[in-house]
C-alpha cells in the first residue's frame, strides 16, 4: 500500500542524490587556477527544499534553427573533421531527462577559440564560432553536428596542452541537477597529461567524460560520430508515483 | 512496471574554463523579469579570489521563487503556478565583467515553506562558475530588510553565526549588492547542494 510519509508541514519533496567521490575536489593544485579560487572552508549542507528541487525549465524558445549544427552558422563551411556528437541525458535512476536545454562551446579545428583572450598562433576560422544549443527530445536525446576541435596549449605548466574537448552545460529540471562539464574524445594521447581531466580521481568516473566512437551513427561520405551520454543526479520518486506494493513493513 | 535498481554513475563536473563567455552569454541573461517590471530591483555583486583580486572571467546564475513564493514547476507539491508577474523567469545569468561585477534585474521573492514546518526567508540561490572552479560553487543571497524572517530561516541558522553576514546583501539606492569572496578573509559561505 502507499506508504504515508508525513512531514510536519505536509510538504513532500523529492530528495536528490548527493554525489560522493564523483566531482573533482575544488582544490586540486595541479590545476593551478584552483589554488586561489577554491573555497577554503568546508561547505555547509543545503537541504533540498523548494528552491533546490525546482529549476529553470528552459526550452525550445531559446533555440534557433542552426543552433545544433555548428557547421551551418556562417556563409561557408568550417575547416576540419565533420562530426556528429549525440547521446542521451539521463538521471542516475536511468530516467531520461526530456526537454532540457544543452549548451556547448568549443575551439575550432586548429584548437583556437573565438575569444579575445585566446591569442595562441592557431588560425581562427571565419566560418566557425563554436557555440551550439539544443533541447533534449522526449527520450532525453540530443544531437549536434560540428567539427572536431583541436588540442590547444595553455599556461598551467611548461608545455601544457588541453586534449580535444567540447564544453557542455546542462540544467536538468532542478537546481540540484545543474551541471557544467567537458566531453573528451577516445584514444587521445593527451588525457593522462591533462590536469583538468585527472582531477576526477576515480577512473570509472573519469572515463564517463570520454565519448565513444559510434560507427553506427557515422554518415557515409559526410561525418564521423561520437556518442556521449550525460547522467545527472537522480531523486527518489515523488510519493504520488510510488506505491510500494511489495514493500510493506 | 519494475525498473532495475542499478544506478547509473554520474557525469563528473569540469570547469567552465576561461572561454565560458562564448557559450554561456545571453543578451537577456540578467533579466529575471522584464526591465520595466514595476517594483523591479537591481541586484549587483562582485566576485573576488583568495588574494582579493576581482574575478573577471566568471559567470553568476540566480534562481528564485516569485514574489508570492511560487514556482511554475511541476515538482513543487503545492502545484506549478505561473507567476502573476508577466515575463517572470526566475532565472538570471550574468558574466562578471572587467571589474568583477555582475548585475541581475529581478524582484524580491516571497518566503517559502519547508517540509519541516519552518519558513525560509526570501532568498536567491546563487551559483558561481569560473576558470579555476572545477564545480560551480553555490551560495545564497538574503535581504538586509528581512531581519525577522532571516532570524527564523533554517538555512541561515545552520551557518556559523560569525559567517552569516556573508550571505546578506547590502541595500543600495536601486536594490541590493552582494560581495562574493571565494576564499580567504570573510570567505563567503558556500553550500553543499
Ligand atoms: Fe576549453
Amino acid at each position: 500500500m502507499t506508504e504515508s510519509v508525513r512531514t510536519p508541514s505536509g510538504l513532500l519533496l523529492p530528495r536528490y542524490e548527493r554525489p560522493l567521490g564523483v566531482h573533482p575536489e575544488l582544490l586540486s593544485p595541479e590545476y593551478r587556477s584552483t589554488v586561489l579560487r577554491a573555497p577554503s572552508k568546508p561547505l555547509v549542507l543545503l537541504p533540498h527544499n523548494l528552491t533546490e528541487i525546482t529549476g529553470p525549465l528552459l526550452g525550445s524558445d531559446r533555440i534557433s534553427e542552426t543552433d545544433n549544427d555548428l557547421t551551418r552558422q556562417h556563409d561557408g563551411e568550417p575547416v576540419g573533421q565533420r562530426i556528429i556528437v549525440h547521446g542521451r541525458v539521463l538521471d542516475s535512476d536511468g530516467r531520461p531527462v526530456p526537454d532540457t536545454l544543452l549548451e556547448i562551446w568549443q575551439a575550432n579545428a586548429s584548437g583556437r577559440y573565438k575569444h579575445v583572450v585566446d591569442d595562441w598562433p592557431g588560425p581562427l576560422d571565419p566560418n566557425f564560432t563554436g557555440v551550439g544549443r539544443t533541447v533534449t527530445d522526449s527520450l532525453g536525446r540530443y544531437r549536434f553536428t560540428t567539427v572536431r576541435p583541436g588540442a590547444y596549449p595553455w599556461k598551467n605548466h611548461h608545455n601544457a596542452w588541453r586534449p580535444a574537448h567540447i564544453h557542455f552545460s546542462l540544467f536538468g529540471r532542478a537546481f540540484t541537477q545543474r551541471l557544467v562539464t567537458q566531453m573528451y574524445f577516445p584514444d587521445d594521447p593527451l588525457h593522462q597529461y591533462d590536469p583538468m581531466l585527472i582531477t576526477v580521481r576515480d577512473e570509472k568516473a573519469r572515463n564517463r567524460l570520454i565519448s565513444r566512437f559510434d560507427m553506427e551513427t557515422t554518415e557515409p561520405e559526410w561525418a564521423l560520430a561520437y556518442e556521449f551520454d550525460i547522467v545527472l543526479r537522480g531523486s527518489d520518486a515523488t510519493p504520488m508515483e510510488d506505491p510500494h506494493d511489495d514493500d510493506d513493513e | 512496471m519494475t525498473t532495475t535498481s542499478e544506478r547509473l554513475g554520474l557525469t563528473p563536473s569540469q570547469t567552465v574554463g576561461p572561454y565560458l563567455s562564448i557559450g554561456l552569454t545571453w543578451e537577456d541573461g540578467p533579466y529575471v523579469v522584464p526591465e520595466d517590471t514595476p517594483g523591479s530591483i537591481l541586484v549587483t555583486g562582485r566576485v573576488y579570489d583568495g588574494q582579493g583580486q576581482l574575478v573577471t572571467d566568471g559567470l553568476v546564475e540566480t534562481w528564485q521563487a516569485d514574489p508570492d513564493g511560487r514556482f511554475a514547476h511541476a515538482d513543487d507539491p503545492r502545484g506549478a503556478v505561473e507567476s502573476q508577474l508577466p515575463g517572470f523567469r526566475g532565472f538570471g545569468r550574468c558574466n562578471t565583467d572587467a571589474d568583477g561585477s555582475f548585475r541581475i534585474v529581478t524582484v524580491k521573492p516571497g518566503p517559502l515553506p519547508t517540509p519541516d514546518g519552518d519558513t525560509e526567508a526570501p532568498h536567491l540561490n546563487v551559483s558561481v562558475f569560473a576558470r579555476g572552479l572545477l564545480d560551480r560553487v553555490v551560495t545564497r543571497l538574503y535581504f538586509p530588510d528581512e531581519a525577522e524572517a532571516n532570524a527564523a530561516d533554517p538555512v541561515l541558522n545552520a551557518v556559523d553565526p560569525d559567517r552569516r553576514a556573508t550571505l546578506i546583501a547590502e541595500a543600495t539606492p536601486d536594490g541590493y549588492h552582494l560581495e562574493i569572496r571565494l576564499q580567504g578573509e570573510n570567505e563567503t559561505v558556500f553550500f553543499d547542494v
